[in-house]
């Protein structure tokens, strides 16, 4: 290996390692403090007092971001307690590139774990099992607010077709649209009532709930979705018809709504036209 | 016919907070820079922004995480994105640094030092040269802060600021508070450095605030962006101006983000320090026109 190489591969090494494990470290630098500037080269530059200075700037960007990318998660256990379990994660898992707006958030700029996965594993936070679902929440509202832009399905388009034509419809789910359905816990309202600065009701109802974040125009929308709903969208994601989607839902729940299901999807913008539609009936070149 | 110019005076670093405020300023000679990383999405709110704001005024592309002296092979993902957003915002201005922060599959968050060896200038002038033909223009290169001492130099920065342009065409961003914080912190002369420093390839000047580290205190100068511009530099930026004239000169702001106000007083200062001397070299405005890219005669 080139020497340009292994500088930096020691380096990298040194800015994830934690300093606390080092200190008996007979290495460290011990030059007196008020002469830091004075301080002589060093073959491993790693060893000199101002190598701090990288290793809290590297860690604190990547806390900063982690916090900023999960703001309900941050607010629900405070500052102290979330930096201090984000130090853990990054040096479990630091930032694969240097868009720290998906760190911890997405699976691909984070291989084998979110910060969600993190904390559903982390011990500090099993007290709180409600915990990972929030920050799924929290990464969810990023991706949704930075996804591609496009129009969402106009509800009076789908309401002027032939009935006899609606099944065969493929509608898809907007570029923005995001959607989980979180088993036995009531992750949507805790994670909603900490966006919105809202106190939580003492009535919580400790059952399942699905969220559906849409992104119709500039800003990012929620609301509670069922698990048809979640079933439903998971269909049109798919590639479903209408009918396939709708038969998708009442296999969750036989008894759901359909008309009010898709009349919600179309309000918060969950769902675009085909692109066929409906140029392809008729339409010459 | 001949395109119009925008006339780059002095700007600021554009935040989240400020883009109506942003969008709304006339000022002569404004101009905005972002991370470019920060606006590598899709679609959005925040792409949204910075394109509105780019209607009214020149925008510059800074990058933080192309880490053009990495020894790591160049994330040829992360600079398509690049290209991509710069096809999208055609800026007046990109920039990254004489720096590196990838490394083992991995992002450091931070601007990495590295022994200027000759290894090191061929590398990063084949980077540079990489980032240029995929960008189909001409990059502004910077000068980093300095904290620690390393072994292996062969060059002095500003030679080899200098050896990268010759080799690669590409210009360079002056970062006076890196000046600065690097001086103290190495024991250095910063008008030592302005005077050996390449000004004819300067395509901007970065003017931005420091603090003291936490732990070493006024031994060591952090550079974080979080605080005024101090005298100290706004002293330098005067030596700059009348050793090369005006250039683009940039308030850089990232922490502890003030009113929009704030930093538009700042930024009238430079401008107005910009101003009135004469300039003894022509003033080299960047174009947003790709120029012709360079030969490498290494």
């Amino acid at each position: 290996m080139n020497t340009h190489a292994a500088f930096q591969q020691s380096f990298a090494r040194r800015i994830w390692s934690d300093p606390s494990n080092e200190e008996s470290n007979e290495e460290r630098d011990e030059e007196p403090r008020d002469e830091a500037q004075q301080t002589p080269s060093r073959v491993d530059a790693t060893m000199q007092r101002a190598f701090a200075v990288y290793r809290n700037t590297a860690m604190k960007g990547c806390i900063d971001a982690l916090q900023a990318n999960h703001p309900a998660v941050a607010q629900l256990v405070g500052e102290a307690w979330f930096r201090s379990v984000a130090a853990l994660y990054v040096r479990e898992r630091p930032p694969a590139e240097p868009r720290l707006m998906h760190y911890g958030t997405s699976p691909d700029a984070t291989p084998g774990g979110t910060f969600a996965d993190f904390l559903a594993r982390c011990a500090p936070a099993a007290a709180l099992p409600y915990l990972p679902g929030v920050a799924r929440l929290d990464a969810l509202w990023t991706v949704c607010h930075t996804a591609a832009d496009a129009a969402a399905a106009d509800p009076a388009w789908l309401a002027s077709m032939d009935p006899a034509d609606l099944g065969g419809v493929r509608l898809r789910p907007h570029p923005a649209a995001r959607w989980v359905w979180c088993e036995n816990l009531p992750v949507y309202t805790i994670w909603s009532a900490t966006r919105q600065g809202v106190a939580l009701d003492d009535a919580l109802v400790w059952q399942g709930e699905g969220t559906l974040l849409t992104r119709p125009a500039d800003s990012v929308l929620w609301s509670p979705l069922s698990q048809a709903g979640c079933a439903l969208l998971e269909a049109c994601a798919a590639g479903a018809t209408l009918a396939e989607a709708a038969a998708a839902a009442q296999r969750i729940d036989v008894h759901c709504d359909l008309a009010a299901l898709l009349a919600q999807l179309l309000r918060q913008g969950a769902l675009t036209q085909p692109l066929t539609q409906p140029l392809a009936q008729g339409a010459t070149p | 016919m001949r395109a119009q110019v925008p006339l780059l005076g002095a700007g600021v670093s554009l935040k989240p907070e400020h883009y109506g405020e942003a969008d709304a300023a006339r000022d002569e000679g404004l101009w905005f820079e972002v991370h470019a990383e920060n606006y590598m999405v899709d679609g959005g709110p925040r792409i949204g922004w910075l394109e509105r704001v780019r209607a009214s005024h020149p925008v510059s592309l800074h990058g933080v995480g192309l880490s053009l002296a990495g020894a790591a092979p160049l994330d040829a993902e992360h600079l398509a994105r690049f290209a991509a957003l710069a096809a999208r915002v055609e800026p007046a201005l990109i920039s990254e640094h004489l720096a590196w922060s990838v490394q083992g599959g991995g992002y450091i968050p931070d601007l990495l030092p590295f022994p200027r060896s000759q290894e090191a200038l061929v590398q990063v002038a084949s980077r540079i040269d990489r980032v240029q033909c995929a960008l189909g223009r001409r990059i502004a290169i910077e000068n980093p802060s300095h904290y620690l001492r390393i072994e292996g130099h062969a060059w002095s920065e500003t030679d080899f600021l200098a050896e990268l342009c010759r080799r690669t065409g590409c210009g360079l961003l002056l970062d006076l508070n890196n000046v600065h914080v690097s001086a103290h912190n190495m024991g250095f002369e910063a008008e030592d450095y302005l005077s050996r420093f390449p000004l004819a390839q300067v395509m901007e000047v970065h003017l931005a605030g420091h603090s003291h580290d936490p732990e070493l205190g006024r031994a060591l100068l952090i550079d974080s962006h979080d605080t005024p511009v101090a005298p100290a530099v706004w002293a330098l930026y005067e030596s700059f101006v009348a050793r090369a004239g005006r250039r683009p000169t940039l308030i850089e702001r990232d922490g502890a983000v003030p009113e929009f106000s704030e930093l538009m007083a700042e930024r009238a200062r430079a401008q107005a320090m910009a101003l009135p001397i004469s300039a003894p070299v022509p003033a080299p405005v960047p174009t947003p026109a790709p120029v012709p890219m360079p030969v490498s005669h290494a």
